[in-house]
């Protein structure tokens, strides 16, 4: 690896399932910035089924753009940069393929499994299913879902150290018994990694060494009350290089191409948002929407989780996000009536060819209409899989008592001070405040929440650089890459009485730069904006009603210093949970309404329909 | 940028078809380099292991794991019939003894003395895998299977349901845009490939399955119907293990849209021969898609023309394209011009466009990634 003093110009690419992103970094007047980006449909289907090439046609358009030569004429990446010509390293992420699908196995499914699941799911990995001593299958209706579901990868963990050791093994048979075989590759022994109790390491090794390739690593949970997931994650990594990447089309050229090991992109844009929790200090959730999954990610109380899922994306999982939620939920966001068999071909016709865009506005609201959906349907799976380590004893005090009912989520919309999406129809919205209304209306932050995009979609490159040239990431990251949107200041509570359209239900004070000053009071059911520029900030002071909370306690009056961004403040009136009116007409009524005030669309698309 | 890559379909007459055709698990391949095969030729044949079962020997027998081998009667690897004894205790004296027996006809497979279980396995049963296309063996994987390869027409579909089929081709339309009406479809194209133009509705498809029809191409399949017709939705685009007689492939998408000409033709062409169908999709990574094949009589014609494949190909000044995106889904055109400049489009995105003029005259702007070359 070069010495990061000697690398002056990064090529980064990102091959995702539908579109392979090319970026060119160069350092200029002493800091590295963005110049440009190129990108190229993904080619590891047939008839190429080579993913350099799409790899090399996204680095041609950075060529074009930039008047560089980077590719030789053996169709080599140059290096080093020498003047017009070349870059010093050129690193890379990729999720084609169908990423790295793994299955998880452990004791109990609510403890060592879900610490192999959350293991499985930091390293970037898809994971099909879970198995556990508890989870009320039979030993053969294991086998028989291993066999079939053909995972690229097994993690296998199970018992504290110095725990069971009967049942570890009895996993380690069931894996053994299925004998599984990879899904890419004949001619290859199926990773399984191996980190559950340090005393059953001998005979889970006599069980599965001579039908797998069996790895092992420190225990995932050597005790209930702590995770030590690091070892496996990093395994799982190497073994992604080692095994799967080796086998899907086109990979062992590119990983020779690259100065660093691929890395899934899922594991780099979760570097992306851990490091942005840690810089700052805040507690974040961070959605990257791609085209055949959807990946939420976490930050609370320190503690980070990533859920992918696997089936909501934009494009080749764009019929299922439609599937699962049906048709009323997407066209609820639509302010305005579609045919529906029209609408069931569409979608289709954008799962069978994902790489169109909507060229016609009335397209653009109805896939911002779906992609609201894939993002939500995401948010639940994040939150019920986000919860603090169960099977560990805590104290509860007598108020404990009266909210046992409530889930061990650790996702705490009020508490949550940043919201960051990425992914093609959030990052190239044509308005950045398509994007920000997408944001609110999918997660329905709470109280006081920033907000921001990813400019161009490049976090999964810059994930990758944090680990090579953190400074090149840094600066990157914070000038090109992270746009701020705004704030978004949404009160919660009240009765049923209380949230009656038009209730006023907070009173606001905002001193705006150049000493202006911005009065007045938010209705239920009202959304408004205010303009406040990027690196703007104003002092506010937001009275709410006496049953509604903005982070401090009901009817509790709050000071705070509001950033801004390329849309502004948010003042959102409209309750959680947020609730579209049942009446078809008072629906699209309110959501035209809610769209021009933040000037969303178009006016033509919203009169046209009237 | 002068050109675009647009991933598409292969629709071409002569090309070299090579189907790997792979037993799921290691077995006997009955064919050897050389041999002529038919769709329906086995090619290789084994046995799926039975269902495995894990039974705990020390629980039920009441003896410690590590006592195990003490009661067991059969060896790993040592079969049982249904009813034999499998485990058993000393008892006391010789009386008393507890026994376990095999539930079914099977083998042992295993014994653990760390967690007092067997894991048990049911009688094989036979599987094989058929040649699918005609044509001639020319590698043997050894205890897997054999590569097939024919010289052939072979026409990839955009999407389809079920699995592999055979059948002679017959033509039900006369003109590619014509829809298919249910009594169209008789007893008559009873194990038949039916060539269909623009449209099949779910009541016409669920006829051909009535009368045994073997496998449809069409242009155009609406999603409604296909709901209608499988009574679920398809969510993920994973298809061809639908249990349905009749394998469907639609050639030009969803909606009612006009099977391309050259595709027609080349149907029509060879009505009457013996052709493969096959439904399965996967549009995901590793791509499948659904395909037709046509053997030509001489495996080994070398003739190479017609060959038309729109993935991989340039768009450039003068190609005939599709529009595959609303508001101009279906329309066909010809590029007049490349601007290579970034346009706004009314949705006010910021794309690369291409100019169409389309068959009535008019002229309109399209992204790129919103057109396919078609074929002439």
């Amino acid at each position: 690896m070069k010495n990061p003093e000697d690398i002056k110009v990064i090529l980064a690419t990102d091959c995702g399932s539908t579109t392979t992103k090319a970026i060119l970094i160069e350092l200029k007047d002493g800091e590295y910035r963005l110049v440009v980006r190129g990108e190229a449909p993904t080619t590891v289907e047939a008839p190429f089924e080579d993913v350099t090439m799409g790899v090399l046609n996204a680095v041609g358009e950075v060529e074009e753009l930039t008047g560089k030569t980077l590719i030789d004429e053996n169709q080599q990446i140059i290096r080093p940069a020498n003047g017009n010509v070349g870059c010093d390293i050129y690193i890379s992420t990729s999720s084609a393929g169908g990423g790295l699908q793994m299955m998880c196995a452990g004791v109990v499914r609510e403890m060592t499994a879900e610490s192999a699941e959350r293991a499985a799911l930091g390293a970037g990995a898809i994971v099909m299913d879970v198995i556990a001593t508890n989870d009320n299958r039979m030993a053969h209706e294991k086998i028989e879902r291993i066999r079939q579901l053909r995972p690229d990868m097994i993690l296998l963990s199970g018992g504290i150290d110095g725990g069971t050791i009967t049942h570890v093994v009895e996993l380690a048979e069931v894996i053994s018994a299925a004998d599984p075989k990879p899904r890419l590759g004949i001619g290859y022994k199926l990773p399984v990694i191996y980190a559950g109790n340090i005393d059953a390491r001998e005979a889970v090794s006599n069980s599965l060494a001579g039908k797998t390739s069996l790895d092992t690593v420190e225990n995932l949970r050597p005790v209930l009350e702590q995770e030590n997931l690091r070892p496996a994650r990093e395994k799982i990594h190497d073994l992604f290089m080692e095994h799967v990447m080796a086998q899907a089309p086109g990979y062992k050229k590119l990983m020779k191409w690259c100065d660093a090991p691929i890395m899934p992109t899922p594991g780099a844009v979760g570097l992306i948002m851990k490091t942005i929790s840690d810089l700052e200090n805040i507690e974040i959730v961070g959605v990257d929407i791609g085209g055949a999954t959807t990946d939420i990610f976490s930050v609370f109380q320190n503690t980070f989780n990533r859920t992918v899922s696997a089936n909501l994306g934009m494009s080749y999982s764009v019929s299922n996000v439609f599937a699962e939620t049906g048709l009323e939920n997407v066209m609820r966001w639509v302010p305005f009536h579609l045919d529906e068999r029209d609408l069931r071909n569409r979608v289709k016709n954008k799962m069978v060819r994902p790489t169109t865009i909507p060229q016609s506005l009335e397209e653009l609201v109805f896939e911002q209409g779906i992609a609201r959906e894939a993002l939500r349907l995401a948010f639940i799976q994040h939150k019920s899989f986000a919860t603090t380590l169960k099977g560990v004893q805590r104290l509860r005090t007598l108020a404990d008592t009266f909210s046992q009912a409530q889930s061990d989520t650790m996702v705490n919309m009020m508490t949550l001070n940043m919201l960051v999406g990425s992914g093609g129809v959030l990052s190239h919205a044509p308005r950045r405040n398509q994007a920000a209304i997408m944001l609110i209306d999918a997660f329905q932050p709470e109280g006081i929440t920033d907000l921001a995009v990813d400019s161009i979609f490049m976090m999964p490159q810059l994930g990758v650089l944090t680990d090579i040239h953190a400074k090149a990431a840094t600066e990157v990251f914070n000038k090109d890459c992270l746009i701020h949107l705004g704030t978004c200041i949404a009160p919660v509570g009240g009765s049923n009485k209380d949230r009656t359209e038009g209730n006023e239900i907070m009173k606001y004070n905002l001193q705006l730069p150049g000493g202006k000053n911005e009065e007045g009071t938010l209705k239920f059911g009202e959304i408004k904006r205010i303009p406040l520029g990027v690196g703007e900030t104003a002092e506010a002071a937001f009275e709410p009603g006496r049953k509604f909370d903005l982070g401090n306690g009901a009817g509790n009056k709050m000071e705070s210093l509001i950033k801004g961004g390329v849309v502004g403040i948010i003042l959102d009136g409209r309750g959680r949970p947020m609730q579209l009116p049942l009446d078809d007409s008072e629906r699209i009524r309110k959501l035209s309404e809610w769209l021009t005030s933040l000037d969303v669309y178009p006016s033509s698309i919203l009169n046209k329909r009237k | 940028m002068g050109h675009v890559y647009t991933p598409g379909l292969k629709v071409t007459e002569f090309t070299t078809v090579r189907k790997q055709r792979i037993l799921p698990l290691k077995g006997d391949v009955l064919v050897k380099v050389g041999d002529k095969v038919l769709p329906d030729t086995i090619i290789a044949e084994t046995f799926l292991p039975g269902k495995a079962e894990a039974v705990n020997i020390s629980g039920k027998l009441n003896v410690e794991a590590k006592d195990i081998e003490l009661v067991m009667k059969k060896k790993p690897g040592d079969k049982f019939e249904r009813g034999e004894l499998i485990a058993q205790t000393k008892g006391i004296f010789g009386f008393l003894k507890t026994s376990y027996r095999g539930p079914f006809k099977g083998s042992l497979e295993s014994i653990s003395d760390i967690t007092g279980q067997i894991i048990i396995r049911g009688e094989p049963s036979p599987i094989n895998v058929t040649a699918y296309i005609s044509g001639e063996v020319i590698e043997v994987i050894p205890e897997e299977g054999a590569v097939i390869e024919s010289r052939a027409c072979l026409i990839q579909g955009i999407f389809g349901i079920g699995g592999e089929n055979f059948g002679k081709l017959e033509k039900i339309v006369d003109d590619p845009g014509k829809t298919v009406e249910p009594s169209d479809i008789t007893e008559k194209h009873r194990g038949k490939i039916l060539v269909a133009g623009s449209f099949i509705s779910a009541q016409a498809l669920t006829t051909a399955c009535e009368h045994g029809v073997s496998g449809i191409v069409v242009g155009g399949f609406d999603d409604k119907d296909l709901r209608e017709f499988l009574g679920y939705d398809i969510g993920v685009a994973i298809t061809g293990s639908e249990k349905i007689p009749c394998t469907l492939v639609v050639t030009e998408g969803f909606s009612e849209i006009p099977m391309a000409h050259h595709t027609f033709e080349l149907l029509s062409k060879y009505e009457g021969e013996e052709v493969s169908i096959n439904g399965s999709t996967q549009i995901r990574a590793g791509v499948i898609r659904p395909e037709v094949v046509i053997t030509h009589k001489d495996h080994h014609e070398q003739k190479e023309a017609g060959t038309s494949e729109s993935g991989g190909k340039g768009v450039l000044v003068g190609s005939k394209v599709r529009a595959i995106r609303v508001p101009y889904f279906g329309k066909i055109g010809r590029v007049t011009d490349l601007p290579p400049d970034l346009k706004v489009l009314e949705s006010e995105s910021v794309a690369r466009v291409l100019e169409v003029e389309f068959e009535d005259g008019v002229r309109v702007l399209i992204p790129r990634a919103n057109v396919e070359v078609i074929e002439e």
